[in-house]
């Protein structure tokens, strides 16, 4: 789902880099964001609502509260502004979260 | 704690426009940014900006954050990123939260330009995955370079709406239709035109009645509305889609100015509660500036000018010298990006301003 080619733009994604999604191996560049990443996997489902609704990016600025997730065991990270890092472990979180 | 002469929250085209006017002259600035990455919502625009040389028309937006981080490489002026602005508390002292760390700091002035929110509206569905803002869609697609969906119903045919589901086909992505709740396009023509010359319908009087899909969207449901906009039933077009862009506007973001006790003013026309402030972007609390969004939804050239605005008069509070030229070209700028039939409704909402 990464674009190649753009008209007007050139992406610097930098360094390969891969991270864990609830387990499993994505792979991705050192100047994605953790949400952006999971996008670009076809990820789309971020997190549950108390009632498991599922729940995906909405403002991608870390303004609302849409794209929270589990990272390193730390529970409402705003994904969308959160870089991602080699060996990350990113889950998907569940309800309200709870502090680690 | 930190000292500083000037703290300004937000490195948006208003924010980093207000730390060049000020470094410039001298002060020691302090710019808090909450991303990784500055320039606020010009690191996404592609389009060529309209205006004159001084707001860098002709320029894309993402070329015009280049030259305003050009302009704040300055000794005095330090730019902080992953920098978020929690507080402001009586006593002056603003707090921000810096990575894991909490800091304080102990301004003598300062400017929020800390830009806006995108709304949503009430449907069913609205919450499933594949809903997004409009510019969270072009975060993905112009600032990571990642196609955000195959098929797209974009609401709203104000410019943001407009320009990017322009930029969704650039990038290509199918769009489906332009759905849009009022009588007329929002947004200028110039955008409208290019997209119904590649074919994308703009149906005006139409809006979304649902969007539905199991675990995230499959297909977003539009229906015409009447002139009191109301859904009128057996008119409905379901689109197969998986994603809905939302372009209904933008809300400033200024909590900060609630908690620092700014007189707020409920104002439609520039995107609901805004701060009181005069011609000089002051607040109501002295030494309080605002700019950008947050001051009133405009756009990113009256961001740029309200910022060095803001700027100029918080140098002016805390005792430089500044001439009136200056201020005055300021406000020349801010009423010619405001002229004409498009700058209407701003004009109008500046006027609730200062009443």
């Amino acid at each position: 789902m990464r674009i190649e080619e753009h008209p007007i733009l050139d992406f610097n994604r930098g360094k390969p880099i891969t991270f864990t999604f609830d387990g499993q191996t994505v792979t991705s560049y050192e100047n994605e964001t953790v949400a952006v990443a999971l996008h670009s996997a076809g990820i789309r489902i971020l997190s549950r609502s108390q009632k498991q609704r599922p729940r995906g990016l909405y403002c991608a600025i870390g303004n609302c509260a849409s794209c929270m997730m589990v990272v390193d065991g730390e529970a409402n990270v705003k994904t969308c502004i959160t870089l991602v890092q080699e060996g990350m472990e990113v889950k998907t979180q569940i309800g309200k979260g709870i502090l680690a | 704690m930190i000292y500083t002469d000037l703290l300004v929250v937000g490195a948006g085209p208003a924010g980093l426009s207000a730390a060049a006017a000020a470094g410039t002259q001298g002060l020691d600035v302090l710019v808090l940014e909450r991303s990784h990455q500055p320039g606020g919502q010009l690191v996404k625009q592609t389009h060529m900006f309209f205006g004159s040389k001084e707001q860098y028309a002709a320029y894309r937006g993402f070329e015009i954050a280049d030259f305003l981080l050009d302009m704040i490489k300055m000794p005095n002026v330090k730019l902080q990123l992953n920098a978020t602005a929690l507080a402001a508390y009586d006593d002056g002292i603003w707090t921000a939260q810096v990575g894991e760390k909490y800091i304080k700091v102990k301004p003598r002035a300062v400017v929020v330009a800390a830009g806006a929110n995108e709304r949503n509206i009430l449907f069913p569905g609205n919450d499933l995955p594949g809903v997004y803002g409009a510019g969270a869609v072009q975060t993905l697609m112009n600032q990571y370079g990642v196609r955000p969906a195959k098929r797209v119903v974009m609401l709203g045919a104000g410019n943001i709406g407009l320009i990017v589901s322009y930029q969704l086909l650039q990038a290509g992505v199918e769009v489906a239709a332009v759905v849009e709740a009022s009588p007329n396009i929002g947004g200028y023509l110039v955008h409208a035109s290019k997209l119904r010359r590649m074919g994308v319908p703009i149906l005006t009087s139409h809006t979304v009645k649902r969007a539905d899909g199991n675990e995230t969207l499959e297909s977003v449901t539009t229906w015409a509305i009447d002139e009191k906009w109301q859904g009128i039933p057996s008119t409905e077009v379901i689109w197969s889609a998986d994603t809905l862009c939302i372009a209904v506007g933008l809300s400033p973001l200024c909590e900060l100015l609630w908690q620092a006790g700014c007189k707020m003013v409920f104002v439609p026309e520039l995107g609901g509660y805004v701060p009181y402030r005069d011609g000089n972007m002051a607040t109501s609390i002295e030494g309080i500036y605002a700019a950008g969004d947050a001051a009133g939804v405009e756009e990113a050239s009256v961001a740029m000018v309200g910022g060095k605005l803001a700027g100029l008069s918080a140098a002016r509070y805390l005792g430089v010298d500044i001439p009136d030229e200056s201020i005055l070209d300021c406000h020349k700028q801010l009423e010619a990006l405001r002229s004409g039939p498009a700058g209407a409704k701003i004009r109008a909402g500046l006027g609730k301003l200062t009443h």
